[in-house]
């Protein structure tokens, strides 16, 4: 099988992200892979060790996404591209999508991608649905469980993880399949993968070479501000009983029309 | 004059700092009180690679460099001081002396089970007479042939419960004029007759570890399991320390960025005053100190790292870094706690942890008196480092990651 997995560098949780002069920063914390992305890697390997074939990480971004794709190669994929193009500066999630798919059709012959069900930084999560979109291949959002993959029948069975409980659906190959946490966790780096991880020449793809025109980012963000601060009010409630401190906070609740 | 990392330490970093804190953290208080050791501690540690991670792949090991190593060692002992232990002995003062002084036998037999993890390995040179004072060692192995007779009995050993193999240094030559001339190394397979060991209980740290005690009765070892020559040992028991040290210089460094980023939380949380107790300047300077010893440790245990790296021997920084380090993280430890006031005083915190783990380093692989002593030494050139016969090797990637 020839699997795909779609990873994006984003600042890591732990960094403040704040906005200074109406432009989003998160200083010079560190980028890490998107850790949506890390269970992708976890699902793309897992099928490549049940069906064999190899996995291709592929990163749209600037020189630094390329610790992403070491990050996925560490975990254990095959191979790793980096798309970058000076073009590509203010990619919005649409633009990426377009040249995800190029990239994808210039590999040929995927049977199937994996996306993180969103990315930590835009949080737009749409990525996916997009790229599925512009190849004309079936979108599986949102999924918690691959109940079947046949590469022989061309058939995937997926269980996705939607309000209202858990959704099977079925569709063909080639699909593009985005992922959520109850998939499974994933796997910390090998040292067999930092090795070939450190020691690999990440190939660099640029827009000229997937013979790709995108369209202008359709989103743009003029103006960003802080949200208003929130003045938080503490409260304990005390009583001589649990009884009566959940009625007191029973009428609480209700008085502030939190319910 | 180059301070990167790479993107392998980055990797290495993240991926122990992973471990240590998914699988390690949520366990680690109820571990500490049980004052036992958590038993997947060393599986894991074994299975993710981490107990081979700076020896040749060719031998077991992972084929990363001494830094790999150093930053291991940092982010094990960020979560807790018994991870760090354990690469202190298994690693540092074992594993690695067979890589400086072991034959190609000795490599195949011992090395390379220990790199791969599916032996433990643990280090006995203190006795209840010999601490600082190696030369007091009174252990005997009486040669008869191509054996020797092992008696004696060892005191304070990390892991000596849980180890399969360790390397012991005791007496052949009760009549050298030196008593450090007649001192010998071997390495004793833990199920041979004659070995037993126990825990001790009751320590202030490490409490999720393991320290025991190993007694030798009439104990048979083969003339392969000698490491180096007859009269090598106390050589090769100091070169154990150059790596041992290194080890503990790294993880005290991770502890000193513990007690900091407790103290820079709890700092911006706790109010006092009217405003959080990070506004007052006797908090600050509290914390300005922490910063201080965690930049310098860092450096420090750094260099040393580079000097194992380039094979130059670096007996006098190593000292340093783990005489500076482990003072500062006792130091940075009580005054986090002192920040968090009463709270850091009781285990729903982590500081007292620190605090009572960071005293231990203090006091082995060279108490800090020894370290000063070694350092005044080297300033005032009453020391210098004579060459050994087996130097350890210098890193070198090509011929370290060669996949077998
Ligand atoms: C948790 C723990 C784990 C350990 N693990 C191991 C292990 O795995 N393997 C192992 O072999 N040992 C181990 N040890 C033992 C450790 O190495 C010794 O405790 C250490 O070397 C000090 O020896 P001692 O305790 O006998 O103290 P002593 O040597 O008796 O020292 C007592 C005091 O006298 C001071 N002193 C001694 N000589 C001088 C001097 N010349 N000048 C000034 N002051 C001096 C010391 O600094 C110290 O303050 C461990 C100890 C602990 C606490
Ligand atoms: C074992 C034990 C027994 C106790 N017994 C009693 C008892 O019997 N009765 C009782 O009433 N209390 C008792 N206490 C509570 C004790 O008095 C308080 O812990 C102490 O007053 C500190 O308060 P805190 O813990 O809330 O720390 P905080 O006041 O929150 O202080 C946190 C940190 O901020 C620093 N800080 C606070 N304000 C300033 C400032 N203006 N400038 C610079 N630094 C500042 C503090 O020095 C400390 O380092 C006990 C505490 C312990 C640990």
């Amino acid at each position: 099988m020839k699997i795909v997995v779609c990873v994006k560098q984003v600042p890591d949780t732990a960094a403040k992200v704040v906005v200074e002069d109406g432009q989003v920063t998160w200083g010079d914390a560190p980028l890490v892979i998107n850790p949506w992305d890390e269970y992708a890697v976890e699902t793309a390997l897992l099928q490549e060790e049940a069906h064999g074939g190899e996995v291709t990480a592929i990163s749209v971004g600037g020189e630094d996404a390329k610790e992403a794709l070491k990050h996925a190669l560490a975990m254990g994929c095959s191979n790793a591209i980096l798309v970058s193009d000076p073009s590509l500066k203010n990619a919005d999630s649409l633009v990426t999508s377009q040249v995800l798919a190029a990239a994808i059709q210039k590999l040929g012959d995927v049977d199937v991608v994996f996306f993180g069900k969103q990315a930590i930084d835009g949080d737009v999560g749409v990525t996916a649905a997009q790229t599925a979109r512009i190849l004309g291949w079936p979108s599986l959002t949102l999924v918690s469980a691959i109940s079947e993959l046949d590469p022989g029948t061309r058939t995937i069975s997926v269980e996705r993880s939607v309000e209202e409980g858990r959704q099977v659906v079925s569709g063909e190959l080639p699909a593009v399949v985005s992922v959520v946490k109850d998939i499974g966790e994933p796997r910390y780096p090998s040292f067999m993968g930092i090795r070939k991880a450190s020691r690999a020449e990440i190939p660099l793809w640029n827009l000229a070479e997937l013979e790709v025109e995108v369209s202008g980012p359709v989103v743009e963000w003029p103006e960003l501000s802080n949200p208003p601060k929130q003045e938080v009010v503490t409260e304990i409630i005390s009583g001589a009983s649990s009884q009566e401190i959940a009625e007191t906070l029973a009428e609480k609740i209700i008085e502030e029309k939190v319910l | 004059m180059d301070f990167a990392l790479t993107d392998e330490h980055r990797m290495v970093q993240h991926m122990v700092k992973e471990f240590a804190q998914k699988e390690v953290t949520p366990i680690i208080k109820e571990y500490d009180r049980k004052q036992e050791m958590a038993p997947f501690v060393l599986p894991r540690m074994a299975e993710l690679g981490i107990l081979g991670i700076s020896i040749p792949v060719r031998y077991g090991g992972q084929g990363m460099d001494y830094i790999a190593l150093g930053l291991a060692c940092e982010e094990l002992e960020a979560v807790d001081t018994t991870l760090r232990v354990v690469m202190s002995v298994h690693f540092g003062l074992n594993s690695l002396a067979l890589l400086q002084w072991g034959t190609e036998a000795q490599k195949e037999k011992f090395l390379v089970p220990q790199a791969r993890g599916e032996k433990i390995a643990c280090f006995g040179l203190t006795e209840s007479g010999a601490g600082s004072d190696v030369a007091a060692i009174t252990s005997t192995a009486v040669r008869s042939g191509n054996k020797y007779l092992v008696n004696g009995e060892k005191m304070w050993i990390s892991l000596a419960t849980k180890a399969d193999h360790a390397l012991i240094v005791a007496r052949t030559n009760p009549n050298e004029p030196d008593p450090h001339d007649g001192l010998t190394a071997f390495i004793v397979e833990m199920d041979r007759e004659g070995v037993t060991s126990g825990d001790i209980h009751g320590k202030l740290g490490i409490r999720a570890g393991s320290t025991g005690w190993i007694a030798f009765q009439d104990v048979e070892i083969p003339l392969e399991n000698r490491l180096g020559e007859e009269g090598e040992g106390f050589k090769i028991a100091m070169s154990c320390l150059d790596n041992g040290r290194y080890t503990v210089a790294a993880g005290a460094t991770g502890l000193i960025r513990a007690s900091l980023e407790s103290s820079l939380n709890y700092a911006q949380e706790r109010r006092a005053f009217g405003r959080e107790i990070g506004k007052f300047q006797l908090v600050q300077q509290k914390i300005a100190h922490m910063v201080k010893s965690y930049e310098s440790a860092k450096l420090l245990y750094l260099r040393a790292g580079w000097m194992k790296n380039q094979g130059k021997r670096n007996t006098r920084e190593t000292s340093l870094a783990k005489w500076f380090a482990t003072d500062a993280s006792f130091e940075a430890a009580s005054e986090a706690l002192q920040i968090h006031g009463a709270y850091g005083y009781s285990d729903e915190y982590d500081v007292e942890r620190y605090l009572r783990n960071a005293k231990g380093a203090i006091i082995y692989e060279g108490t800090s008196e020894i370290h000063q002593l070694m350092q005044a030494g080297y300033a005032l050139e009453y020391r210098e480092d004579a060459p050994l016969r087996c130097e350890l090797p210098a890193y070198d990637v090509e011929s370290w990651q060669i996949e077998t």
